[in-house]
């Protein structure tokens, strides 16, 4: 006799992923689909895309949504949630999208206390477009606009959106997770449910921030880009929870 | 002998050979195999199946949600 332990969550719609092998946007994929399952909101959940590499995470999911403009999810989520109230609203975002183009509607999203959940992958590059410097990318990183390395002088220094966030009065769950070990993706999935519990309680906005890699742009191995992550991008973006008034997950 | 013994599927069409749940896998369970899937990557393959533990690391690690993880009973 076979128990099943693991397989595919429902949230999920079976399409493949258009991903590089070894990008960590399919880990997170799965773990809001299994955090939706879990929650067991899926027919009442709405996906909003963003633009980059994630532009098809509404195919991915299995449940309605729509794609926003570059960096406007936050704003449309806002839209969506107040039309229905009812429904729960999730924008799924890159570091291209959420803390270049669309830094202003994250901040004021968040500061109003939108009862929306963004889930922010951060990998410190643009990936869909090519390997372009992002505002998150680390000083003295080599990507296709910065060939000699990030110059702080010139490109400025790496945003730190979680750091800018807390001080919102709007947030109720903010924290900054990685995705590079089995214990971490638990741990992050644990966050994910309370941005989730933050937005079904009523409290506020819920944000994660999922430190992930970029094998293809940063030009390494999976395994190696996972290292690499772990010894330059977590000193500059150090883990953590930054805000959590939705207290027990029950 | 591991106490518990667990079996996992994986799907190697869609699988494109990243390597996360050979690294993740505690017990050298999976491997590359050698031939190619339809996408012309090395696929992974649960070559030694007697070692699984169903600790679910791969199915954790995976991007590409390929795997299928069972405990036997």
């Amino acid at each position: 006799m076979r128990k099943l332990l693991y397989k595919m969550p429902e949230s999920l719609s079976g399409k493949e992923f258009t991903y590089c092998p070894g990008c960590h946007h399919g880990i997170v994929h799965r773990l809001v689909a299994e955090v939706i399952d879990e929650l067991g909101i899926r027919e009442k959940t709405l996906v909003v895309a963003p633009i980059g590499c994630s532009v098809f995470a509404y195919q991915f999911f299995n449940m309605d949504g729509t794609i926003a403009a570059h960096g406007r999810a936050p704003a449309v989520a806002t839209g969506m949630k107040r039309a229905r109230p009812d429904l729960y609203v999730f924008t799924y975002q890159g570091d291209g999208d959420l803390a270049a183009i669309g830094t202003a509607e994250i901040m004021h999203a968040a500061n109003r206390g939108e009862k929306i959940t963004t889930i922010f992958i951060n990998n410190a590059i643009y990936g869909m477009t090519g390997g372009q410097m992002a505002p998150t990318t680390l000083l003295g990183m080599k990507t296709t606009t910065t060939p000699y390395g990030r110059d702080a002088q010139k490109d400025g220094y790496p945003m730190h959106m979680c750091e800018f966030l807390k001080e919102a009065k709007g947030v109720a769950y903010l924290a900054r997770t990685k995705v590079t070990t089995p214990q971490d993706v638990e741990k992050t999935k644990k966050a994910i449910k309370k941005a989730f519990l933050a937005q079904i309680k009523g409290i506020g906005f819920g944000m994660v921030e999922v430190l992930s890699t970029c094998p293809t742009n940063w030009g390494m191995d999976p395994i190696s880009a996972m290292k690499w992550l772990e010894e330059k991008m977590v000193p500059e973006y150090p883990l953590g929870i930054f805000v959590d008034k939705v207290g027990d997950e029950k | 002998m591991p106490k518990v013994k667990g079996y996992i599927e994986i799907d190697q069409e869609r699988c494109k050979g990243c390597g996360l749940c050979i690294n993740a896998c505690p017990t050298k369970v999976i491997e590359f195999s050698e031939g190619f899937n339809s996408k012309g990557y090395h696929p992974a393959e649960a070559k030694y199946l007697d070692r699984c533990i169903a600790c679910g690391f791969c199915y954790r690690m995976c991007p590409d949600v390929c795997i299928t993880v069972y405990r036997e009973e």
